[in-house]
């Protein structure tokens, strides 16, 4: 399909409309005790903000600590602390819930057309649970802290560390079950509230790549549920299931673990893909190429990511075997990743592209997360990783996926979906810096990584050899960029909840179904329900629309 | 309030005329939230499976690993109490299948004695698996707290010489130690089982109150139906767990 040019509606009409979600009802009750999905959305926008500028300043610390080569800001125990609880805050209290617990709500009951998600009092159950996990590892790091990695590795976390290692597990395990039933949630909504006309191929690649993050919620989070259950109960009345004491056996921790865990990763990234997709569309003014292709990779992505977790454990004593058959389909995963990729290019070619913020951080998502990307097929061949794992490469290749990829996917989808959710716009010039510090920044911190690792810099060491310093310097310089260029969009999107122009219905003329009603949206969403008769990005369809509709009443 | 949202609040107003009291706002029929409620609860069953498959797989592994410990510490598990317990939560289900079919029809009364009748058996169920955990306390086969190898070295003998447990053999000890694991993944899954069980006789009550306040015979028949789900898939689980620990390789 040609690309369609569309001018840009005129903002200076808009009105913010005087019901709206937020102003619906008032008082701290009428938020705690909500329904309302996109309500809920705003919480955990308030609370995963909350966890990731405390998991953001542990790993400030971690950088100020390796900014020399002695051992001069913190003890090896505490720094083992540090980057223990930076992981796991990181992990399970940001990365793995954000963008489908803020974003997913919201959007997913508006885009295929229905009032809410299927269950309302669950989805507030999931919030209550995350907040529960949060206080649990809040005060694990209170109290002690605890430092065997937010892996929870045994044998070293039932035999040979006494920090809290129960409270955080507990708190792991309470976070599973917040984000099992925000899948499930997903899943039944998708299938079962869809507006009239809205058939599966119809659906924005955003619901799309919901769904296949929600099926690995369910089916993975289990399974690591089970294991720390196993590993509390190893610790606190000697089960020994993990114990090679007692005849157990360590590995299979691990195997239990990464079943989780390596689509854990899957759960952090591919909802930000699904932003990208229709971030690129709507600034590309045109259909996702390959629309079919970009849908279904989301689904294989989400079933290859069930048969590659012993890639975690190649040093680990597995069978040769059964490490070769993985290294071949850990390869595998990276052609559902690059069609993804190739399709975004396409997107843009020839379409009308504008460099809105949304726009220039999924350009820098596709940049990072194909360098990610890439690097992670080195650690898929098995003779590079032996050489390569447990180094800073390790760190570098995870954070360009995990902070390159899905923060910056992140960050495309709050600039995007802001003027949506708060009937506000971001100011455009400052945030557009904002994207470019933030882009400088990260490959200033994690490129300079690739090259510790490289060298042969281990992880996890809070004292390095001197010649490491020059690089380490750099990455923490890095690190102080990439913290300015987070705390810039904190700082205007706030501002701008008060002063941001009004943003009006449609700011973007982007095509998906949460455009086509006000913004801020009623509480339930629409005044009707919408009935679909057009595919998902018909920018025809749009301009075709905007010209019939009477676009101001008196 | 603007014109637009009066509107919607009168439209919202007639709808709730046409549709049962039961229907939540955001569903358009009844149907819609019958079915997404009925696919919520298999894919939570699906997590519960996962959830139990993590411990199947360890329990397979070490199967495979410690085949002569499991073997002999298998038959300290008795057949005549699992085989009741089965017997009795098949009964359990049978009855929560009445109770669903009672709730289709709108028989009040039938539904609470079916779902009466439900929790007996399904605390029977746990009474049973009560005497068997106490007997394992009184054996010294509580893995971690209280364990000893001692009746796997020398089995315990009747006065006339023969084993008490029919076929036992005594184990030299490095393999008499891998016993514990077995006990350990025994008291994991059967724990496991049984916390569901608790879970669900809980709810139960909760339902049968409801029950006996007619809140399931309107019509409203999709607590009941899930909540019959559950009920089956924990039976299903021990349908599993029976055979895997008490059964197989008895006599191997």
């Amino acid at each position: 399909m040609s690309a369609t040019i569309i001018s840009l509606p005129d903002q200076s009409t808009a009105r913010l409309p005087k019901v709206n979600y937020l102003n619906k009802e008032h008082g701290l009750l009428s938020w705690l005790l909500t329904g309302d999905h996109k309500r809920i959305a705003m919480l955990y926008l308030i609370s995963t903000t909350f966890f990731f500028v405390i998991g953001g300043a542990f790993a400030a610390f971690i950088r100020m600590e390796l900014l020399t080569p002695a051992p001069d800001l913190m003890t090896s125990d505490t720094y083992n602390k540090v980057f223990t609880a930076h992981g796991l805050i990181m992990v399970f209290l940001f990365l793995v819930p954000a963008v489908p617990a803020i974003f997913g709500n919201f959007l997913i009951p508006m885009m295929i057309g229905a009032k809410d998600l299927a269950f309302p009092k669950v989805n507030l159950l999931s919030w209550y649970l995350y907040m529960v996990a949060g206080c649990l590892m809040l005060g694990t790091i209170i109290f002690g802290g605890v430092d065997t990695g937010w892996t929870f590795t045994t044998p070293l976390s039932t035999h040979y560390v006494n920090t809290n290692v129960i409270s955080a597990g507990l708190g792991a395990f309470v976070a599973g079950f917040s984000s099992i039933f925000t899948g499930l949630n997903f899943i039944v909504t998708i299938h079962r509230m869809r507006a009239p006309g809205l058939t599966w191929f119809r659906l924005p690649l955003f619901v799309w790549a919901h769904y296949a993050a929600s099926i690995q919620m369910i089916l993975g989070t289990p399974v690591v549920a089970i294991a720390i259950v196993l590993v509390a109960l190893e610790r606190t009345i000697g089960i020994g299931v993990f114990d090679p004491a007692k005849g157990g056996d360590p590995i299979l921790f691990q195997h239990l673990f990464w079943f989780y865990s390596h689509p854990a990763v899957y759960i952090m990234i591919l909802p930000p893909m699904g932003i990208i997709s229709e971030v690129m569309s709507t600034f590309s003014r045109k259909r996702v190429f390959g629309y079919t292709a970009v849908a279904f990779s989301s689904v294989a992505i989400a079933v290859f990511g069930f048969f590659v977790w012993a890639h975690h454990m190649f040093i680990m004593g597995i069978s040769n075997y059964s490490a070769l058959v993985f290294s071949l389909l850990t390869m595998l995963v990276a052609v559902p990743s690059a069609i993804k990729i190739f399709n975004w290019t396409f997107t843009m070619y020839k379409g009308s592209i504008t460099f809105e913020t949304p726009m220039l951080y999924a350009f820098g998502f596709i940049g990072l997360f194909t360098i990610g990307g890439l690097t992670g097929v080195f650690l898929g061949v098995m003779g590079t990783d032996i050489h390569l794992t447990e180094t800073y490469f390790i760190v570098a290749h995870f954070h360009f996926v995990m902070v390159g990829g899905a923060l910056m996917g992140y960050l495309a989808a709050i600039h995007f979906w802001w003027p949506k959710m708060t009937g506000r716009m971001y100011p455009e010039s400052i945030s557009k810096l904002a994207a470019v510090i933030a882009f400088v920044g990260f490959n200033l911190t994690f490129l300079p990584q690739f090259m510790l690792g490289y060298m042969g810099m281990p992880r996890r060491y809070h004292a390095y050899p001197p010649e490491f310093q020059v690089l380490n310097v750099l990455s923490t310089a890095g690190a102080t960029v990439l913290g300015i260029g987070y705390m810039l969009p904190m700082i205007y999107l706030v501002w701008s909840l008060k002063y941001g122009k009004i943003a009006g219905d449609n700011p973007w003329q982007a095509t998906g179904l949460e455009w086509q009603t006000q913004s801020p949206p009623l509480t339930e969403n629409f005044t009707e329900i919408p009935i679909v008769d057009h595919d998902a990005y018909d920018y025809e369809w749009l301009a075709h629309k905007t010209h019939r509709e009477v676009t101001s009443v008196g | 309030m603007d014109s637009q949202a009066i509107a919607t609040g009168a439209a919202n107003a007639a709808e709730h005329h046409a549709h049962p009291s039961y229907q939540r706002h955001h569903f358009e029929t009844e149907g819609q939230q019958r079915e997404a409620a009925s696919l919520g609860m298999w894919v939570f069953l699906l997590t519960e499976i996962m959830f139990f498959g993590g411990m199947f797989f360890a329990y397979l592994l070490y199967r495979n690993w410690y085949n002569p410990a499991f073997v002999e510490a298998s038959r300290q598990l008795s057949i005549p109490m699992g085989t009741a317990n089965t017997a009795i939560l098949i009964t359990s289900g049978f009855f929560m299948a009445l109770g669903v079919w009672a709730a289709e029809v709108r028989k009040r009364n039938l539904l609470v004695l079916f779902l009466i009748l439900t929790n007996i058996f399904g605390c029977a169920f746990l009474g049973v698996k009560y005497f068997e955990y106490k007997e394992k306390w009184e054996h010294k086969h509580i893995p971690g707290i209280r364990y000893s190898i001692e009746e796997f070295m020398h089995p315990l003998k009747n006065a006339n010489g023969t084993t008490e447990l029919e076929g036992a053999k005594a184990l030299p000890q490095d393999i008499a130690q891998q016993t514990e694991m077995f006990f350990f993944l025994y008291f994991a899954m059967t724990g496991m089982h049984a916390l569901h069980m608790i879970i669900g006789i809980g709810l139960l009550v909760f339902y049968t109150y409801g029950a006996a306040k007619g809140k399931y015979t309107n019509g409203y028949v999709m607590p009941i139906e899930n909540f019959g789900l559950y009920w089956h898939f924990v039976d299903i689980v021990w349908i599993f767990l029976f055979p895997l620990l008490y059964l197989i390789n008895r006599h191997g």
